[in-house]
């Protein structure tokens, strides 16, 4: 299976010269990283070709990158103080233009902060490909639609549009899908706290339902360790 | 003359055929769909955040917890690809276990299914007689992981534990004499294995009476044939996978074609229909019960004369033994690291999909190397089927949409995760 997959490779490598940025070939998955000047054009062909022919779009995601590789906690032991606990990306609740403050000001806005990642299924082939791209602005997202190549993407890109914030031009129907209606935000955006920004309860006094600011407070949990020192074992062993 | 416009009906998302909290948006043209439009999100509980904050196997639950009639399938797809990223090897029994497991684990959801469609389609004797079979089923979970429900059974490197020696027995109670007490427990003399076997040799009995109440009966055909076709091009299209692209005519079975667990030492076949119509993915969703069940037998004969382990000793990711530390330290400092900071994935992204009962059920999980996941993306079948609605019930009449909402055997949890 893994030949097969070698094979895919060689063959995009000929006939899509240019048009991806990398192919990368690890665990047995193929990934393509494409810019998005050339995302229909790759798709096109992915969908068409015979040798290729994805028929299916198994799924689409959206992915912020913002806080990728960034740790809570220091591997390291210090000779000085008790905690090695690091400054995360802690976000106040409170703060609704947070957002915003981070765009201009962090290395994130410097970086291609937002990627829409699709996974592809050759039924003929017994195949799958994971392309992904990476939005040019990080301030307005945008990737066009891939609907009029697999009608399955309509919804896969309405949650990305409503989950991470990204948009699809020429998508027939971007509407929200997964969250509540009159929901501002995109959850699953780094930048989103866990609990999320307001709260429903229904108010006596004014006799209807209404959102206020979350009350609770998020505890600390287990912190986001990155040790680099201590892989498990079996995947050095795999590694070498 | 008067102005003719179409009307539009709220459809859910209380209404009892809707499976839960489906809200349907139908515009109407007398009694004939025109447009369906579903909203989703409900029961939407924000799994894919929530992961994102928790060490890799407290999310586990969460698992379960997204289609919660098929939950130990859901739990394969994570700690596959938890076991892919991190390259462990799992030990032989352990895929047996899986294997058995998650075909039980069809059978209960189909079970469910046809209690649930042959419900909404009028016919309500169908509804107690699978609960009878769950029962047994659900039995079998509890044995094994303590939870007739949300079992949280499967972990990267293997299964919790091993299948246990005894069942648990019925006790008298004041409405239950020794009798009666006896007459129950009369299949719970030996191992889960045991349980297991007594069940899958009555099983096949039991789909021949349920076939006899439905596959001929008129008023089932005349609500189902024909109705929702879908042609095996559309259905790629539109995403389907499981019974849905199989009812359409298309050989495609992920245990077949990309298996994993002990899949490749099983001898089965993938039932597929002709006409793509609600009978047809009614059919084929019946003959997967009973290749299930022969599945199930498989396995037992072969779980019977192998033991051995059923997690893998790589105590970074399973915990040790509790006898190893108390004696050991190496033994008590993995545990407690691993009860504490949990284990980190090597950065990279894996996508393992596996053969839920409702279609292709894959997590395509990012790491960066750290205790938690970067990103985990959880791709549900029937959030695709769904998608597929509109076109599926345009043209047709009001009471069909009931017809193909069941056949698309829609779960909320794993729709709106």
């Amino acid at each position: 299976m893994s030949s097969k997959i070698e094979e895919l490779q060689a063959h995009l490598n000929m006939h899509l010269e240019g048009k991806f940025t990398s192919s990368v070939l690890a665990l047995g998955e193929l990934t393509l990283e494409i810019p998005v000047r050339s995302w229909m054009d790759v798709c096109n062909y992915l969908r068409h070709d015979d040798q290729t022919l994805f028929e299916q779009l198994s799924d689409l995601c959206g992915v912020d990158y913002s806080a990728y590789g960034q740790a809570e906690w220091d591997t390291q032991a210090s000779s000085t103080g008790f905690s090695r606990a690091v400054q995360g990306a802690a976000v106040d609740p409170f703060d609704f233009d947070q957002a915003n403050i981070k765009d201009e000001s962090s290395e994130a806005a410097a970086s291609k902060r937002y990627a829409v990642v699709i996974h592809l299924l050759s039924i003929k082939h017994n195949m799958r490909i994971r392309l992904r791209t990476f939005c040019e602005d990080n301030a307005y997202p945008v990737v066009p639609s891939v609907v009029r190549i697999w009608s399955s993407a309509n919804w896969y890109e309405r949650e990305a549009f409503d989950l991470v914030g990204i948009m699809f031009n020429h998508h027939p129907d971007l509407r929200r899908i997964l969250t509540d209606y009159g929901f501002i935000g995109h959850p699953l955006r780094k930048d989103f706290p866990l609990a999320g920004q307001v709260e429903m309860r229904y108010d006596p006094l004014q006799k209807r339902v209404i959102y206020q600011p979350v009350s609770i407070v998020t505890q600390p949990s287990v912190p986001r360790v990155i040790r680099q020192d201590q892989p498990s074992i079996a995947s050095q062993e795999r590694n070498n | 003359m008067p102005e003719i416009r179409n009307f539009t009906l709220n459809f859910g998302p209380a209404h009892p055929a809707a499976h839960g909290v489906l809200r349907l948006v139908l515009e109407m043209d007398g009694e004939m769909i025109v447009r369906a439009d579903p909203h989703i999100g409900l029961l939407h509980r924000g799994t894919e955040k929530l992961v994102e904050s928790k060490p890799y196997n407290q999310s586990i639950g969460y698992m379960d917890r997204l289609d919660y009639v098929s939950m130990m399938c859901n739990e394969h797809g994570y700690v596959l690809a938890i076991e892919k990223l991190l390259g462990i090897e799992v030990p032989v029994r352990a895929l047996y276990i899986r294997t058995m497991f998650d075909e039980i684990t069809r059978i209960l959801n189909h079970l469910l299914w046809i209690a649930g469609h042959s419900l909404d389609v009028g016919a309500m004797t169908m509804f107690l007689y699978a609960f009878r079979e769950r029962e047994d089923l659900m039995d079998a979970y509890e044995a094994v992981s303590g939870a007739r429900l949300h079992a949280t059974y499967y972990r990267p490197g293997g299964v919790n534990r091993d299948l246990p020696d005894s069942m648990p027995q019925y006790e008298k109670t004041r409405f239950r004499d020794d009798a009666e007490v006896k007459r129950q427990n009369a299949n719970r003399q030996g191992s889960l294995l045991d349980f297991i076997e007594d069940f899958t040799n009555r099983f096949p009995g039991k789909v021949d009476e349920y076939e006899t109440l439905l596959t001929d009966n008129r008023i089932w055909k005349q609500r189902l044939v024909g109705v929702g076709v879908v042609s095996p091009e559309r259905a790629l299209q539109m995403g389907f996978t499981g019974p849905m692209l199989r009812g359409s005519g298309v050989e495609w079975d992920l245990r077949k074609k990309q298996p994993y667990a002990a899949y490749s030492q099983m001898d089965f076949d993938i039932p597929v229909g002709t006409n793509g119509d609600c009978y047809d993915r009614y059919l084929v969703r019946i003959e997967e019960m009973r290749q299930s069940n022969s599945i199930i037998k498989q396995c037992i004969a072969w779980l019977r004369h192998h033991s051995g382990p059923v997690r893998s000793d790589d105590h970074k990711v399973t915990p040790p033994k509790r006898a190893d530390m108390k004696h050991d330290m190496e033994a008590l400092i993995h545990h407690f690291k691993l009860m504490t900071e949990g284990y980190c994935l090597p950065a990279g992204e894996a996508y393992a999909a596996i053969e839920h009962p409702k279609g292709e059920f894959a997590c395509y999980l990012i790491s960066d190397g750290a205790n938690k996941p970067y990103r985990l993306k959880i791709r549900a079948p029937g959030f695709a089927h769904l998608s597929g609605m509109n076109e599926m019930a345009r043209g047709h009449m009001l009471s069909d949409v009931v017809a193909i909402i069941g056949s698309q055997d829609i779960v909320f949890g794993e729709v709106d995760r």
